[in-house]
């Protein structure tokens, strides 16, 4: 079966800026694909060359078999967007905002009116459907704007940072949508910050940063490779973390020194632990974990993904 | 924020103690630093739309309409007929502006005054701190005006140096009521509404013609505006025409100052304090 | 209601996707730009008091301080029309006119595009939809001008009650003419908003330094000849100008040493199609840059 989404050399430059960098990538109908990294690293200009609101400079990219350079339209009929920030319209009300938005894929009045409603129960936001856009929480947006999204049933549904800026309950009925989603067969493609979001929500992602694919696979795959079992977290003070790593020099399969903190990879935390305090360390705090992407990117990148 | 400093008020039960902690000031001082770091040719702006006006008007229109005679015998030039119904105008537009579409913005959209709010600050010290930036303002522009004036040759009377606090007394009077009309207003689209009770009054207020023209009711309605009494007060100094009935002109804005800050802070203890 | 109890909306289909995007991108294709003219609408109705106002309320009171006050005042005649002098008013109507849809673009191609991009980012909604970036202007366009045209077109009724028109059946082309007037000032304003990435002020600017001595120094309310050579320029650049005169010969037909009616028309229309072009051009370079 062709890939719903297929880039080679992908690549686009603004001036001087390089802002992604020549890369591949397939996503197949009916997966849920994540592009992490941090800010500016080339997700979003990734995203709006996937979304056909922006030329590549060089590759090449079909999406649904379709180039976005010629068909525009036709890809963007098949899409979803929910992007990064809201825009719904504040004048309109709830339900009218979906209507409205669903007439720009010339969608007949009637089905778009039927379809809002069943949005507005997929989105829990029945009982807000007369209420003005400002009256609604921010994870309310979220959800009306993910409703709208699916307006013309799009076989991809994208979504920039999805979940920036919710309080963690609102990410939580946030992600179960999506899932739901997912488990109906709608592709998703997705961009993240959050490491916890990425191993939520993507079957499979890529790691980019600099306009670059640092590493692609599963989150436990992408685990697997590039970190330990287990993490154990150090905390020596800050001007005492560098000179404490030195003397564990050896102890641990790698070890990241941090400004706050250092990280010790291993597959056997807490054995890690008793040995620091028999060489006769003594850290302020101490903590062992499994380990995550965000030690994947570390590693990778050398820097922290949030900053 | 130039409000920090400002001294702990005595807050107490009821009055317009609750409302105002008598730091205007500092409201004042903060628009003032606003202004240095926005854009200059925007404040200064204002300045113009009068002297536009006053060329187009006074030199076009007058060279058909020639001199008129005032009820007390003078002749004057078509121009020094209508300039000083500019400057009252243009004392009402910016008062306006300044106490509606700028409070309202402020005020919903700006959570500048939660920030003031919460500091040792009153609703009314927000009022007149706002006010008195939009007076400072006008006084400005009204000195400007008067200066082109000079300077195209519409010989001024002495008197026109009182000019410039009557028309900081206009700017009060309507910057008063247009607080107290913002302080009940919801959305941007009752704004509107302001304009155009403001543009029939711009347009009758014997701002480009004589009052004698209308009908005797026509006439007593204008007269029953606020503008009208402003164009006249204005116009009496510039041209140096005294007589008493000026006093009448000066009482009504003080009542509108009383109305309007009487309202006003009703209204602000209800929104803010209730 | 929902007929699944999870309200999860159906999967995709099993059809060939490829040839269901040919499809589904046909219509937007085509008429794309009235699904935005539709939403442009349905957001005025959040207005639609102050339009009527401005519609209604707004003439009135010029028809009323202008015909009841100005008129009565000024004795001599300012005008000749085809057949000697006209009164004030016949003067001054089509000038009025004129700027009402010209003042409709103050607000609809400055705020509303500014707000549009940035502040409520509604063109980013649309822009990811299948609708393009010309449609996109050309939607805002098409509503715009169709209020313009409605006030116009109220306008005219109103000017021709208060007896200011000569001959109310040339006459009845003004709308047309003011509707022009509007759009050879608001396409190349639309182009400007359009190029705003950061509000300071620029618009309090236009108004003051722009909008407001078009008005009153575009021979609205004397010819302008009557104005010194020096400052006659800003007439001959003014929208508001050519649209006038063209409406005044449409109502009283021109005096002799007039300029023709086909050079006030041939200037609005390039200036219309000069700001039509650039309004596209920004909307594309900002929407898919």
């Amino acid at each position: 079966m062709t890939p719903v989404i297929a880039a080679r050399g992908l690549t686009k430059t603004f001036g001087d800026l390089t802002a992604v960098d020549g890369i591949d990538f397939e996503v197949p109908a009916g997966e849920s694909f994540g592009l992490l990294g941090p800010n500016g690293a080339g997700k979003s200009t990734t995203m709006r060359m996937i979304g056909a609101v922006s030329s590549r400079s060089a590759g090449d990219l079909r999406v649904l078999g379709l180039d976005p350079d010629a068909h525009g339209p036709e890809i963007r009929s098949q899409l979803g967007v929910v992007p990064q920030e809201d825009n719904l319209d504040p004048e309109l009300k709830v339900r009218e905002n979906l209507i409205v938005y669903g007439r720009y894929f010339g969608i007949p009045r009637a089905t778009c009116a039927s379809r809002a409603d069943e949005l507005l129960t997929f989105a829990q936001l029945e009982d807000k459907a007369r209420n003005k856009v400002d009256d609604l929480s921010g994870g309310m947006k979220r959800r009306l704007t993910i409703a709208r999204a699916l307006i013309n049933e799009p076989r991809i549904l994208m979504l920039d940072e999805p979940t920036t800026g919710l309080d963690p309950q609102a990410r939580h009925v946030l992600w179960d949508r999506l899932f739901r989603l997912k488990e109906r067969g709608t592709t998703l493609v997705l961009t993240t910050h959050y490491m916890d979001e990425a191993e939520q929500l993507c079957d499979r992602l890529v790691v980019v940063d600099h306009g670059r694919i640092m590493a692609e696979g599963s989150p436990s795959a992408l685990i697997r490779q590039y970190a330990s079992r287990e993490v154990a977290e150090l905390r020596f003070g800050s001007d005492r973390n560098a000179e404490a790593a030195a003397r564990l020099e050896g102890m641990a399969e790698r070890i990241e020194v941090l400004p706050d903190r250092v990280l010790l990879y291993t597959d056997d935390g807490e054995a890690l632990l008793e040995r620091v305090t028999d060489l006769g360390l003594h850290p302020t705090t101490s903590l062992v974990r499994r380990s995550s992407l965000e030690d994947v990117f570390l590693r990778l990148t050398g820097r922290s993904l949030i900053e | 924020m130039t409000t920090t400093t400002a001294p702990a008020p005595v807050r107490r039960g009821g009055g317009v103690r609750a409302l105002y902690a008598g730091n205007a000031r500092a409201i004042l001082m903060r628009s003032l630093t606003a202004t240095k770091s926005s854009n200059w040719a925007v404040v200064l702006s204002g300045f113009f739309e009068p002297v536009f006006y006053l060329v187009a008007m006074g030199y076009g229109l007058g060279s058909f309409v020639g001199d008129l005679t005032l009820p007390g015998g003078e002749t004057v030039s078509y121009a020094a007929f209508i300039a000083p119904g500019l400057l009252a105008v243009s004392a009402m537009n910016g008062a306006v502006y300044d106490s509606t579409w700028n409070v309202f913005f402020k005020l919903h959209f700006g959570k500048l005054y939660q920030a003031q709010l919460t500091t040792s600050i009153g609703p009314l010290d927000v009022a007149l701190g706002e006010i008195s930036y939009a007076l400072l303002r006008g006084g400005v522009y009204a000195l400007g005006f008067l200066t082109v004036m000079q300077v195209m040759g519409l010989n001024l009377a002495w008197s026109a140096l009182a000019a410039v606090p009557a028309v900081l007394l206009i700017a009060f009077g309507f910057a008063s009521v247009g607080m107290a009309v913002t302080s009940y207003l919801k959305t941007f689209q009752q704004m509107d509404w302001v304009t155009f009770v403001m543009l029939p009054m711009f347009l009758f207020s014997a701002t480009f013609y004589p009052l004698s023209v209308y009908p005797e009711p026509i006439q007593w309605l204008i007269k029953a505006m606020p503008l009208w009494h402003g164009v006249e007060l204005v116009r009496g100094l510039t041209l140096g025409v005294l007589d008493p009935s000026m006093l009448v002109h000066v009482g009504y804005y003080v009542v509108m100052v009383v109305i309007g800050l009487t309202f006003t802070t009703t209204r602000l203890r209800a929104l803010f304090l209730d | 209601m929902s007929t699944h109890t999870s309200g999860t909306p159906a999967g995709p289909t099993t059809e060939d996707p490829t040839a269901r995007a040919m499809t589904a991108g046909a219509l937007p294709r085509r008429l794309g730009w009235w699904y935005v003219a539709e939403h442009t609408w349905r957001a005025m109705r959040a207005y639609a008091w102050t339009i009527v106002m401005e519609g209604i309320g707004q003439p009135l009171v010029y028809l009323l301080g202008i015909g009841l006050g100005l008129a009565a005042f000024i004795d001599v005649s300012v005008a000749d029309g085809a057949n000697g002098p006209v009164t004030y008013l016949e003067f001054v109507a089509p000038a009025l006119l004129a700027s009402s849809a010209i003042g409709i673009t103050m607000g609809e191609f400055t705020y509303v595009v500014m707000s549009g991009f940035k502040w409520r980012r509604l063109y980013w909604g649309m822009n990811a939809s299948p609708v393009q970036p010309q449609q996109i202007v050309g939607g805002i366009v098409f509503a715009v001008v169709v209020r313009m045209l409605l006030t116009t077109i109220a306008y005219y009724v109103l000017i021709v009650a208060f007896g200011a028109v000569v001959d109310p059946w040339t006459g009845a082309l003004m709308p047309l003419v003011g509707t022009l007037g509007g759009l050879a000032f608001g396409l190349p304003l639309l182009a400007y908003a359009a190029s705003i990435t950061e509000d300071k002020g620029q618009f309090a600017m236009v108004q003051r330094f722009v909008f407001t001595p078009l008005f009153l120094f575009s021979g609205t309310f004397y010819p302008l000849d009557t104005m010194p050579v020096w400052l006659q320029w800003i007439g001959w650049l003014s929208p508001l100008w050519h649209a006038t005169e063209i409406g005044r010969s449409l109502s009283y037909g021109s005096p002799p040493g007039a300029w023709p009616v086909g050079v006030h028309l041939a200037i609005l229309l390039v200036m219309a199609v000069t700001g039509w072009v650039l309004a596209r051009r920004m909307f594309v370079k900002r929407l898919r840059g």
